[in-house]
């Protein structure tokens, strides 16, 4: 009944922490992880982009590898011996974390911060958290002021607000990348962003740095849905939360269907005080895979406020 | 896969997501559409057929799939009937005669045949580039015989595919919301279905078909429909020749209008009931394009005042004598689903659980059928064979004449919606102004500059918007949005020719003339 | 595909450079599909060094039509261009000269050189009348230190290489637009026995004929002759070892991609030659460039590659002119081409050059800059091997690796496998550079002591003693005087606990203090991280913060609390980033805070 062509998969065998596991061949280490139940932290993977392995931070040890490998994205083979939580795991990934939170505003990712406390990663381990050399845009690649090395350089720089319908606040950005395969190669194919510079000066830009509206940006705010750091912000939510009024434990979660298209494209939303605050998509649903076109991701907010306004126009 | 008159990109941004990933496993598209569109930006082949040349083009495909014996001998055999008929009748249908008709030249033709019919998989979707015309059921019946010709039915990846425009005009259907339907397509002037509803509703039902849309408003224009009852529709904008259409509803002795807004056909109303909006602030399904029966969930209580559209028919039954006892939309769906075979195994728990079904899903254990016509590749065919349809090419309605010289056809965008009431308020950075788009060689041939305005007349109305020059139009086209009828109001443009038998409009071929503004228009 | 083109118009020159550099548009430009545009893509490097030779930048208007002739988006294009430390996005100086301070040149008066020329042109950076100066890593002119690259970009712009070079030199060759004559190579060693250094400084490196007459394309007609599977067995019996780096079997390489199902298959020469103190690939590119064509055939005939690609960093213009020249007389002769030597076999090489990026010599990260991209490494597995150069099967090798394959096929692989050591057979090249009497390119056999080939360059400068080796490169590491009797051989630098890495010896003499070669390399791995990998990108930084902080004197909180800090760094971009160049950015360091007294020792507390 269903993909009548997709041959059975052969099933490997490997051990992780002393435990087999078995998995359909060409599946990741994180899938077997999962599958055993094995919390593993991950960053810059998600369930609807193609693994690109940069963050480090699900790193595990396998049996024989010089180095520590990606969970995310190295393929299970047969007879695999992983550990999970070695010490060497265990220094890599509370390193890397530390690496980060020495970098970037982690205020608003919170997956980062719980790993942090998960794995005793201390912010301040580097120092302070400096100002960047010079506007990160405008930097060279190969080159770059040397510093004094008081403070732990960080990317702290304005927020760029050029739309209405979302924030981009890059001293937040951890370079995941995942904006950037949504934006282009694996889901939304418009491709108005990319990694730009190299080195500690990468970072995510269109083109020249012009702004969005003057970019190829469609606004299907794909890339706000998978940022996992809040770099990425729809308005709504920065502006409650720049005026404290953001409150997640007020918030619940209700899923309907977009009542644009024909698609149907599965519409998660945010609720607080009787307001959508903001929509998403779950990643499960086989019709959006979590993406959402501008109608369905920005059509909301728009109706409730013309319908409060016209009911006060005419009542 | 074929995208025949369909921009998917802009028009359906998710369902082209999947596409985008065919395309990046290998498959090949192509697009059948007048204007280089964003979709056919993404096409190995574009074809720019002639508006309203569709029949022409896919019957001189059928032809090539014929001539060159490329067609699924077995299957046609096996499985439909009309063959000799159709093949006969496409004799006059070569690609040769075709080419100057379609405006797609004859080896292009043959050979989108073959790669149609040579591939593993194919599928032809379309949206209202099709259906938007005053042979529309035509239009899709040429499609449905390449689809039979070549077996690329009933099977995984591949089929037919109309592109709903709306959340849930599918759903509509579903549920009978047509008037020759009762829920699941059972058809209301088969005595056995009817008597059955009868009993169960404790009331009668008509015994004949309803109206169509177009045919209630030619109704109103001859006096013979007096009062209407409209629910979520904002016909006085969106019907084609929207002036027409406005001075017909004023004909009514009365209207209610049902809505979640104050639109345009509010304002004409005798009287108003608030909605709240179904999508978020209502309980219930909507099935999509691929009939997927998916659930919308109450996430806001809704404006004060606006009411759930059960709890309204629930109150105005039990005032015409008809209580109804407490409504809830899941023992709605319920007692639905008792009688729609259809429906029948599509609980809410396991549309819940389950991500929504696709129908028909007839018991509690079947998984739902992902894609439909899978009984024509029974041997033996248990159940009636396909059809291959017998069509004609026929030119749009309105011809273009030295007084009304230019061909207009009208579409969407990827940030609007229909005439604009949801998405009005969106003003996404994307948004632009309404404009008369022509071919810049066109325009300037003309003496328009870029951002000239300009009056756009039909026989029917008129409309100044600036000219915006488009260099993916083919010559001679003039394409107009349609989304913000209160500033352009281009439907009082468009033609209010419908096919007979699916009542749609022909909102994609009306002939226009096309001046400089004057002074007078100015004025207005 | 449906892209939103940036609106800047390209000025004349720039458009018609770019058209040069990609032929004649075809008007008018309609969308392409997604693999018709991206087959494209490769070409985006030569384009952009169109653009930038022309005028000196990428402009706007260049990179927005780039992109359109392209069929990419803008903002990939300018990520792509952002990426190359030679490709300027903002207005630059038309005529600028690159000045090597990286290690070597460090040590051969870099630092006075940068000093003079910042006094007469201003900071590194900025344009005084069109004419301006930069910074840069390694040039691979370390036998010739201090190094400059000087560019002046118009209608027949200049490139070229000045070695020892003086500030008045630089500033006039800048002024006039000429660059005076780069003197022949000169090899210091006795001939005798040379044999992959064999024509260097004897044949004329511009003439087929001369190659011919120095038994230039012996080895490429003895491979026709014996076949591809022949072929890979003399290499195989050779057990040659790939010099990259990695020291990889080259007869299992080759092994591999000849029998990978898919088609068609690659070779690329891997002449990115970056790794600080390494220039012995560009000695054999300008001067035996025939060897290197030659051996590129062989190899593409051996894996069943019809296509062989060289990937030449953009700092060596000699080199480039030199290859491309060769390849057309190679072309016109029938060595190269639809019907090699008349024997029915089809190989082609071109050469595809880098735009400032180390990185780009890692073998995946190579492949994606071929492609057009930025170059970042890729994930492996798959292995070039399988999945390389358009996701097919290639063979990439170093420029030494491919030239010691002629003297393999001249000579048969079992009595090359007689010289060196049994575990790592043959002649090596090293670059000796540094606090040396004669820097210079020497060939030994493997297992020659470090002692002897620093005897054979002279000894160090000055009649000083050598105070500290850099053995390998920046990713190598630092060995002390009393290591200098250490066998030149793989398992004897692996038993030491070091590596030849590409064949660097860079001496340091005793008086010269090591922190701030240190800070050098430690501000090269940052510069030169692509930045794809959390370890590498931030631990760069942070190393090199730590390094000020030793140079300063101020620990953040305690010198153990920093030792502590700089070992968790070290271990976790060893174990946890994605390539070699994150994975041995301390190397160098951590060996030379286990030989020698770099981190100050915390006071005891009273
Ligand atoms: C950061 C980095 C830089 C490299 N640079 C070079 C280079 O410039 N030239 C080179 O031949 N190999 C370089 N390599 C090694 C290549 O990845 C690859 O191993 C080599 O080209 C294989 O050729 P071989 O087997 O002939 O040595 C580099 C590796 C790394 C990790
Ligand atoms: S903006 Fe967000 S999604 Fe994009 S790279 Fe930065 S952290 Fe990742
Ligand atoms: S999100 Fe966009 S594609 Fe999805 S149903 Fe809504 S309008 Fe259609
Ligand atoms: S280790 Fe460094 S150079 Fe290598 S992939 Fe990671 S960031 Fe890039
Ligand atoms: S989650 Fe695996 S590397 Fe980022
Ligand atoms: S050229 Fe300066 S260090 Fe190599």
């Amino acid at each position: 009944m269903r993909l009548e062509d997709a041959p059975p998969r052969r099933r490997i065998t490997l051990t992780v922490d002393d435990r087999e596991v078995t998995v359909a061949e060409g599946s990741t280490l994180l899938d077997a992880l999962k599958q055993l139940a094995v919390d593993t932290p991950t960053l810059c993977w998600a369930e609807n982009l193609t693994p690109v392995n940069v963050c480090r931070v699900c790193v595990v040890e396998l049996e024989g590898a010089r180095t520590l490998v990606p969970s995310c994205s190295r393929k299970a083979e047969a007879g695999m011996k992983i550990r999970t939580d070695s010490e060497r795991v265990r220094t890599s990934r509370r390193t890397v974390l530390e690496l980060l939170a020495s970098t970037v505003d982690t205020s608003a990712a919170a997956s980062l911060q719980a790993f942090s406390a998960r794995y005793g990663a201390d912010p301040q381990r580097y120092g302070a958290q400096g100002a960047p050399h010079g506007p990160r845009d405008a930097a060279r690649p190969g080159h770059h002021a040397v510093t004094s090395g008081a403070e732990a350089e960080g990317v702290a720089q304005p927020v760029k607000v050029d739309n209405d319908l979302y924030v981009r606040d890059y001293a937040k950005c951890i370079l995941c990348f995942k904006c950037v395969e949504a934006c282009g190669t694996d889901a939304q194919a418009t491709f108005a962003i990319a990694v730009a510079g190299r080195g500690f000066e990468a970072r995510i830009s269109t083109e020249f740095d012009v702004a969005l509206p003057e970019s190829a940006c469609v606004y299907c705010g794909n890339c706000v849905g998978v940022c996992p750091t809040g770099a990425l912000m729809f308005t709504q939510e920065h502006s409650l939360r720049a005026e404290g009024q953001w409150r997640p434990e007020a918030q619940h979660e209700t899923d309907t269907v977009c009542p644009y298209c024909g698609v149907g494209c599965v519409l998660r939303l945010h609720v607080q005080d009787d307001t959508i605050v903001k929509v998403s998509s779950p990643v499960e649903s086989t019709v959006t895979h979590g993406n959402l076109c501008v109608k369905g991701r920005f059509g909301f907010g728009h109706v409730v406020k013309l319908r409060r306004n016209k009911r006060e126009a005419v009542g | 896969m074929v995208l025949w008159g369909s921009n998917a990109r802009e028009a359906h941004p998710i369902f082209f997501h999947h596409v985008l990933k065919a395309i990046r496993r290998g498959a090949k598209l192509v697009v059948v559409d007048p204007r280089r569109t964003a979709s056919a930006a993404w096409a190995d082949t574009w074809l720019s057929v002639k508006i309203g040349a569709d029949i022409a083009l896919a019957n001189a495909m059928a032809h090539t799939l014929i001539a060159e014996g490329l067609y699924d001998k077995a299957f046609v055999e096996a499985a439909c009937e009309g063959f000799e008929a159709l093949k006969a009748h496409l004799a006059g249908y070569s690609p040769e005669a075709m080419a100057p008709v379609c405006g797609v030249d004859a080896e292009t033709i043959r050979q989108v045949a073959r790669r149609y019919a040579q591939a593993d998989r194919a599928m032809i979707c379309w949206t209202l580039g099709i259906t938007e015309h005053h042979n529309a059921v035509d239009n899709v019946l040429s499609l449905i015989n390449l689809g039979l010709l070549t077996g690329h039915v009933g099977r995984w990846g591949s089929g037919l595919n109309p592109l709903r425009g709306q959340n849930n005009v599918q759903g509509g259907g579903d549920m009978g919301a047509l008037p020759h339907k009762l829920p699941g397509f059972q058809d209301v002037e088969d005595p056995v279905v009817r008597a059955r509803y009868e009993a169960l509703w404790g009331a009668s039902i008509p015994a004949k078909k309803g109206m169509t849309l177009t045919e209630m408003f030619e109704a109103m224009g001859v006096g013979a429909l007096k009062g209407l009852y409209v629910l979520g529709e904002n016909p006085a904008q969106s019907e084609a020749d929207g002036g027409h259409a406005q001075a017909r509803l004023k004909k009514l002795d009365f209207m209610v209008v049902q809505d979640i807004v104050f639109t345009k056909t509010a304002e004409m109303a005798d009287v108003v009931l608030p909605a709240r909006a179904a999508w978020c602030e209502s309980e219930g399904t909507v099935t999509n394009s691929e009939r997927r029966v998916q659930r919308v969930r109450r996430a806001l209580t809704g404006p004060e005042g606006a009411r759930d559209d059960l709890e309204i028919l629930g109150a105005l039954a039990a005032r015409l004598g008809h209580p109804l006892g407490p409504l809830t939309a899941e023992a709605l769906w319920d007692e639905m689903r008792t009688h729609s075979p259809m429906h029948h195994g599509m609980s809410y728990a396991r549309l819940e659980a389950e991500g929504g079904l696709q129908w028909p899903c007839p018991d509690d254990a079947h998984p739902g059928t992902p894609f439909l016509h899978g009984r024509l590749w029974e041997r033996p065919l248990r159940s009636p064979r396909a059809r291959l349809s017998i069509t004609h090419d026929a030119p749009p309605v309105e011809a273009l004449t030295p007084e009304y010289p230019w061909r207009l056809t009208t579409g969407r965008r990827l940030d609007a919606y229909n005439t604009g009431v949801q998405t009005g308020p969106l003003r996404s950075p994307l948004w632009r102004e309404t404009t008369v788009d022509m071919h810049p060689d066109d325009a300037a041939g003309a003496g328009f500059a870029d951002r000239t305005p300009v009056t756009v007349r039909s026989r029917r109305g008129a409309v100044v918007a600036p000219v915006r020059y488009d260099p993916s139009l083919p010559r001679g086209v003039v394409f107009m949005t349609f989304h913000d009828p209160d500033a352009v109001d281009t439907n009082t443009l468009t033609i209010d020719v419908t096919d007979p038998r699916s009542g749609t409009a022909e909102f994609k071929a009306a002939a226009v003339a096309i001046a400089a503004l004057s002074h007078s228009d100015a004025a207005e | 595909m449906d892209l939103r083109p940036l609106r800047d118009a390209p000025s004349p020159e720039e458009r018609d450079a770019i058209d040069a550099a990609l032929g004649a548009p075809a008007a008018p430009p309609t969308p392409l599909a997604l693999g018709a545009a991206e087959a494209l893509r490769p070409q985006l490097l030569s384009a952009l060094h169109a653009a930038q030779s022309r005028v000196g930048w990428v402009s706007r208007g260049a990179l927005g039509y780039i992109a359109e002739r392209l069929h990419m988006p803008p903002a990939e294009a300018y990520g792509v261009a952002s990426f190359y430390a030679l490709f300027s996005l903002t207005p630059r100086a038309e005529r600028v000269a690159h000045v090597c301070d990286d290690v070597a040149c460090k040590a051969r008066g870099a630092d006075a050189l940068a000093a003079a020329l910042e006094a007469a042109l201003g900071p590194a950076g900025e344009s005084t009348q069109g004419i301006g100066w930069h910074r840069s890593p390694c040039l691979g002119l370390c036998d010739r230190a201090p190094g400059v690259l000087v560019q002046c970009a118009g209608a027949t712009p200049l490139e070229a290489a000045l070695g020892e070079a003086r500030p008045d030199v630089v500033l006039e060759a800048l002024r006039r637009r000429e660059v005076p004559a780069e003197p022949p190579t000169v090899i210091h060693q006795p001939r005798e026995g040379l044999r992959l250094l064999q024509r260097v400084g004897v044949a004329d490196p511009t003439q087929l004929d001369a190659y011919r007459a120095h038994g230039g394309f012996l080895a490429l007609r003895r491979a026709l002759t014996l076949g591809p599977a022949a072929v890979v067995r003399e290499l195989s019996d050779s057990k040659l070892a790939g010099r990259g780096g990695a020291a990889f079997p080259t007869a299992r390489k080759w092994q591999a991609v000849a029998a990978q199902p898919a088609r068609p298959h690659y070779v690329v020469c891997n002449a990115d030659e970056s790794e600080p103190g390494t220039f012995k690939d560009r000695v054999l590119l300008e001067d035996d460039p025939f060897a290197v064509i030659e051996a590129v055939a062989i190899a593409a005939f051996a894996v069943g590659a019809e296509e062989g690609i060289v990937y030449l960093r953009a700092e060596y213009p000699r080199a480039y002119t030199r290859l491309t020249e060769a390849i057309a007389q190679c072309e016109a002769r029938g060595y190269l081409g639809d019907n090699v030597l008349g024997r029915g076999v089809r190989l082609r090489v071109r050469v595809a050059r880098g735009a400032g990026a180390y990185i780009c010599g890692e073998e995946t990260a190579l492949l994606n800059s071929l492609e057009g991209k930025r170059g970042e490494p890729r994930s492996k597995p798959p292995f070039p091997v399988e999945v390389g150069y358009l996701g097919k099967p290639t063979a990439m090798n170093n420029v030494e690796t491919l030239v010691a394959v002629l003297e393999i096929l001249r000579e048969g692989g079992e009595a090359f496998a007689r010289r060196g050591t049994p575990q790592s057979t043959g002649t090596k090249l090293f670059c000796l550079s540094g606090h040396i009497a004669r820097p210079g390119v020497y060939e030994v056999p493997f297992g020659t002591k470090l002692s002897a080939l620093v005897a054979l360059a002279g000894g160090v400068t000055a009649g000083r003693r050598v105070g500290a080796v850099l053995l390998g490169g920046a990713a190598g590491v630092f060995i002390g005087p009393d290591e200098l009797d250490l066998a030149l051989s793989l398992e004897d630098a692996r038993a030491a606990g070091a590596t030849l890495g590409s064949g660097v010896v860079m001496v340091l003499d005793d008086t010269t203090p090591l922190l701030p070669y240190l800070r050098r390399m430690a501000a090269f791995f940052r510069d030169e991280s692509c930045g794809q990998c959390v370890p590498c990108r931030v631990g760069t930084v942070r190393v090199e913060e730590l390094l000020s902080r030793v140079a300063r004197k101020k620990p953040l909180d305690s010198w153990a609390a920093e030792t502590e800090r700089l070992e968790a760094l070290a271990q976790t971009m060893c174990d946890a980033s994605i390539c070699g160049l994150g994975q041995t950015a301390t190397s160098a360091l951590s060996s030379a805070l286990a030989r020698f007294e770099i981190l100050p020792k915390d006071e005891p507390s009273p």
